[in-house]
């Protein structure tokens, strides 16, 4: 496509002009090419500040002074502190809640992953009448719309005496994820080839071990990447903790952080550092999970 | 083989719901599949059936059921089941604030599933033009902004716009607009909304840029290059070349963005409760005031069905797309 460009122009231009052209036509383009260069880094500086801002500012009022926080015109230069981190965690029960949290998000993950280990092998390497079906279900019940529906939710568990309860959240948290996990780890197991399997089938495993000892330890970043996902979704949940789980006994992280709001006021010291406690797994979660490349994990195995 | 199987499937169909799992499973599989024993996959599947069953299935169609009947605080109280037909739908669909929320939420739906689609294109094009150094320091501020826990950045946001010491009012200040001295960002219900635009925009660009930028990766740079000679000018090139590649990215992603926001709930709770007055009330927002605060469970299990009948639509444009991508892979 070059070459016809170049012809047009060779067959237009008279040979001695030519060259003249050329050249001011490359520092045309050269010109615009820096310019080309410029823009974008401008743009993409002043993008920066717009985007990192709220996350900055909620780590930088976490250290400041509180008598620099509640000023009308905000300080940006201090001596950092860390009084409000103290004022957060000394919060009665903060403990609890932290522990609350860990061990609704856990569960649900451990869970998810266990069972959908065991569907998501049956859907790739298996035939079965309602695989397809299963599939399609999977697919939709990733969507499934759990924030409109807790009010039923609310209701069940009211029904069951199950309302404040960690472990009834922990299923439905469990259950969240599931789709998921069985729809992510159904492409790993897709992607680790067969023949592996059958390789260590023919050299006398069985198929329970073929799974344990081949394709398990090639799952393992798979397994790593989806439970994170998997964590970061039921760590984050709002909406069925607050309606669920009324006794503060039965409070995860999120739900306290905005009654921590309400009960501490004006603190927006302690408030930011409560809210930088329970943002900063999740941030370098995902900074870990930006890194990893999950790609290509069975990409040395098998060749030729 | 297959008349086997076929014929193997309807009687072990049977076992699967109850004994099977006494046997043990895998040893039967050894060497070659003879003889299929079938219910190996039903037992796999089994849990995660089950629980989908019981703790989605089961509850969406209590849903429908409760919508059904009349259930307030005495019905509550004294457990009595009061069925009262249609009457909770033909009461939402006759009361006027229900279409304001409805209306409501489709403007809030469309004015952010069109900015962040813009917003982010434009950034996921941009991330593509820019030099190593500035790409990386671009995305990982992209990055924090997308892995913010939505109660955290609602928190963070409240703080923003607190009335007395927030510093978007000395911004304000700052770039010499009157009457900010101490603004209340939440007094009404449109100005509530406006922030919680801004924070689900703020919050999802980035999944539309970072992953805009990584499919433009895949398109071979010989095509740019191409379209160049050709004279192609940016707007000619994004839309000849990038959006006929990217037409999937973008359909798939405009109906994923639409859904998200249609059902935005921890964003509006925890910035305002969906106040004041219940101004900034979506529908899933509505849907949980009516029963939590106002203890009309079966008006809110209307209003729950409705929502997730009208989400159904969105959905099913968004699974067409992606059985479409399922099939072509």
């Amino acid at each position: 496509m070059s070459n016809t460009v170049l012809a047009d122009k060779a067959d237009k231009a008279d040979k001695a002009d030519r060259v003249g052209k050329v050249d001011k036509a490359a520092v045309k383009a050269r010109r615009r090419k820096t310019m080309g260069k410029v823009w974008p880094n401008v743009v993409a500086l002043l993008l920066v500040p717009l985007f990192l801002f709220p996350v900055y500012w909620m780590f930088s009022t976490s250290f400041k002074p509180a008598s620099e926080i509640l000023t009308k015109d905000p300080t940006f230069l201090f001596t950092p502190t860390f009084e409000h981190y103290g004022s957060a965690t000394g919060v009665d029960m903060f403990w609890t809640y932290v522990r609350n949290s860990l061990t609704v998000t856990i569960g649900a993950v451990v869970l998810a992953l266990l069972v959908s280990l065991a569907a998501a092998f049956a859907i790739v390497r298996m035939k079965f009448k309602g695989r397809k079906g299963l599939v399609l279900a999977v697919m939709m019940a990733q969507m499934a719309p759990w924030e409109v529906m807790v009010i039923v939710m609310y209701l069940i568990a009211r029904d069951a005496e199950m309302l404040n309860s960690i472990g009834f959240l922990t299923l439905i948290y469990f259950v969240m994820v599931l789709p998921f996990t069985i729809w992510t780890l159904r492409g790993f197991i897709a992607a680790v080839p067969k023949e592996l399997e059958e390789a260590a089938m023919i050299d006398g495993c069985s198929r329970t071990q073929a799974f344990f000892r081949v394709i398990f330890p090639l799952l393992a970043p798979g397994l790593m990447s989806t439970s994170l996902f998997g964590f970061i979704t039921a760590w984050n949940e709002f909406a069925m903790v607050l309606v669920l789980n009324k006794d503060s006994e039965a409070y995860t992280l999120p739900l306290w952080l905005t009654q921590f709001q309400t009960a501490f006021g004006n603190d927006w010291g302690a408030t930011m550092a409560a809210s930088s406690l329970f943002a900063v797994p999740v941030l370098l979660l995902f900074l870990f999970l930006q890194r990893r490349a999950v790609s290509g994990l069975s990409a040395g195995a098998v060749k030729g | 083989m297959t008349v086997h199987t076929q014929g193997a499937a309807p009687v072990a169909k049977e076992p699967p719901p109850g004994g099977p799992a006494s046997g043990k499973p895998g040893q039967g599989v050894r060497g070659k599949p003879t003889r299929p024993v079938n219910w190996l996959p039903y037992v796999l599947i089994a849990p995660a059936v089950l629980s989908l069953l019981v703790f989605l299935g089961y509850p969406l169609v209590r849903n429908v059921i409760i919508s059904l009947q009349q259930l307030g605080r005495t019905e509550m109280i004294s457990r009595t089941t009061v069925w009262t037909g249609f009457s909770n739908y033909t009461d939402l669909l006759t009361n006027d604030n229900f279409w304001t929320v409805v209306v409501r939420t489709f403007v809030f739906m469309a004015v952010n599933v069109a900015l962040i689609m813009v917003i982010g294109t434009l950034i996921g094009l941009l991330l593509n033009r820019l030099g190593k150094k500035m790409r990386l320091v671009l995305s990982l501020s992209l990055v924090m902004a997308w892995a913010m826990p939505i109660v955290a950045s609602a928190t963070v946001f409240r703080w923003l716009f607190d009335t007395q010491f927030g510093v978007m009012n000395w911004v304000m200040r700052e770039l010499g607009f009157e009457g900010y001295e101490q603004h209340n960002w939440f007094e009404s219900g449109f100005s509530t909304l406006a922030i919680v635009t801004l924070l689900i925009v703020w919050a999802s660009v980035p999944f539309v840029s970072l992953n805009l930028y990584a499919g433009l990766t895949t398109i071979s740079g010989e095509l740019y290059e191409a379209a160049r000679m050709d004279g192609a000018s940016n707007w000619r090139l994004f839309r000849s070349v990038v959006l006929p590649m990217m037409k999937p990215f973008f359909l798939i992603t405009t109906f994923l963005e639409i859904i998200w926001v249609f059902k935005a709930f921890a964003q509006i709770v925890a910035l305002n409760g969906g106040g004041p007055d219940r101004a900034s009330e979506t529908l899933p927002v509505f849907a949980y005031v009516e029963g939590m605060s106002q203890m009309s469970f079966g008006t809110a299990a209307a209003a729950s069905v409705l929502t997730i009948l009208i989400l159904l639509i969105a959905m099913s444009f968004y699974f067409r797309l992606m059985l479409k991508q399922e099939e072509e892979q």
